[in-house]
């Protein structure tokens, strides 16, 4: 391997796994017509990452740590308050984006907005692929859950589903995938990694089996494809990841229109 | 769930023949009192309808019962009582998911018994999606997801909202079949005092607070139910 095929394939390695998961989370987020959580939510890292630069620790921890903070108190104020979980996170949003902007030194905005793929190191990669297994494992475990609680809650409650406790973790795993995103395609992008896959899988669908699957194909296939395209042209490896996506995207609404959704 | 709602309970014992005591119960919601001192019992295998106007605390009254609402007073299942339930509406509409996969969702249930026993064909409706069903199949899918793992209690939110006039009796034939067959409790919700007197042995009339509890065949008497709903009604409004 050649010094700059080895960057590219720790890019890859991350940029596959960190794909699935959140393809795959996505396709709960979609389902649950929370897609643009995931892109909100995303904005709320930004303080965290600024204070990762500023303070010199690792920027996914303060990404992190931001969104667990943010995570938590959606949780709290929705069953304390009733209100539609989208404008508690909406409100959280605004706060925490302005906030970001003010405390990122400006030349590593732009980093921090769109992402660093290209520059990840061995242990990021290490770290991507284990977080994102185990977030494929908490998802898949808690899927049945969150689609019953989404249908009905009265009915999820009957079938003895948890439905705070598998909400809470949900939110939890959509921090953790926002988390490992942004390294891919950045702040301002992760929401695409989330709601394309899973948007392109739905309109192909006709079961979850079929449309989880296909989402988190969708995901890993994207992500790979877009870095590829990056160390081949040089254009910065988020938006294209993204570019890759919308295609797909177009591709299955195309799909859909000939064929209707498959099983 | 009756798991929860035995926690709630402050009575535990003497429930004699009944499968549920309702005492006192009072549910506010927002500052707004939406059920007030609401108190009835339910016998074991019987049949208990709950009616009333919109806004009269119907559905409150059930999700309080699941243990999904806070309130105050006391409801005492009777120990272990298994609780399946019949919701009005599902979020399926573009949900990409089939009968075979909801019903799966219930663990340990046999997929093909439970439709069996509800009029369904499992071959030809179980990779159906779920979205794509009329309103009587997916309120037969629906008691089949209830009664799959046997309980002794049923709810039912309204189970004729859904379903066009010729699939009603279909679906309170379904009922009655089950109830005999299992001799379950059934407690259903529902606007249509016609099925109600015919269908259920007990009436619960609800306006925020209880209107009218006893046999349900009293209730065809003009002037209960127009207690019950406001004067003017007509039994025949609701008939078929």
């Amino acid at each position: 391997m050649d010094q700059t095929a080895e960057p590219v394939a720790y890019a890859v390695l991350a940029g596959v796994f960190a794909g699935l998961a959140s393809g795959y989370m996505g396709s709960l987020m979609v389902a649950k017509r929370m897609a643009l959580v995931g892109d909100v939510l995303s904005h709320v890292a930004l303080p965290g990452i600024a204070l990762g630069i500023l303070l010199d620790f690792n920027p996914f921890l303060g990404a992190f740590a931001f969104l667990l903070a943010a995570v938590g108190a959606t949780w709290y104020i929705e069953r304390s308050t009733r209100l539609p979980l989208d404008a508690v996170i909406g409100v959280m949003f605004v706060f925490a984006l302005a906030l970001g902007v003010l405390l990122t030194p400006a030349p590593d905005l732009l980093e921090a907005l769109f992402g660093d793929i290209a520059n990840v190191a061995w242990l990021d990669a290490a770290i991507a692929v284990g977080i994102s297994t185990l977030v494929v494992l908490g998802v898949r475990a808690i899927y049945p859950g969150v689609v019953l609680s989404h249908i009905s809650e009265e009915l999820a409650v009957s079938a003895k589903v948890r439905v705070g406790w598998v909400t809470f973790i949900y939110l939890f795993l959509v921090a953790v995938v926002v988390a490992t995103g942004i390294k891919v395609v950045g702040t301002l992008l992760v929401g695409a990694l989330v709601i394309l896959p899973a948007a392109a899988a739905k309109n192909v669908s006709a079961s979850l089996a079929r449309y989880g699957a296909l989402s988190a194909a969708f995901g890993g296939v994207s992500a790979v494809a877009g870095i590829l395209l990056s160390s081949a042209t040089g254009v910065p490896p988020g938006p294209l990841v993204v570019l890759v996506g919308t295609g797909m995207f177009l591709a299955s609404v195309v799909t859909k229109r000939i064929m209707g959704p498959r099983g | 769930m009756a798991d929860h709602a035995h926690r709630t309970r402050t009575e535990t014992e003497s429930l004699g023949p009944n499968a549920l005591r309702v005492s006192n119960l009072t549910v506010r919601l927002d500052g707004r009192t939406v059920l007030q001192d609401v108190s009835f019992d339910v016998r074991r295998g019987t049949t208990l309808a709950i009616l009333g106007p919109n806004g009269a605390g119907k559905t409150v009254l059930l999700r309080t019962l699941l243990g999904l609402v806070p309130h105050e007073g006391t409801i005492a299942w009777r120990e272990g009582t298994k609780i399946g339930y019949v919701p009005q509406n599902l979020f399926v509409a573009d949900m990409p998911i089939t009968v075979r996969e909801f019903l799966g969702i219930k663990r340990g249930t046999d997929l093909q018994e439970s439709l069996a026993s509800v009029g369904l064909d499992p071959a030809s409706i179980l990779d159906e999606r779920l979205g794509t069903l009329s309103g009587g199949q997916m309120q037969r899918v629906l008691i089949a997801w209830a009664i799959a793992d046997r309980p002794d209690v049923l709810l039912f939110d309204e189970p004729l909202s859904n379903v066009d006039l010729g699939g009603e009796d279909l679906i309170l034939e379904t009922l009655n079949r089950i109830e005999k067959a299992f001799g379950i409790t059934v407690l259903l919700v529902s606007h249509d005092v016609h099925n109600v007197i015919e269908y259920s042995d007990t009436a619960l009339a609800l306006n925020r607070t209880v209107v009218y509890f006893g046999p349900s065949k009293n209730l065809s008497d003009p002037a209960l139910l127009a207690r019950v709903y406001g004067s003017g009604t007509l039994l025949s409004k609701h008939a078929h």
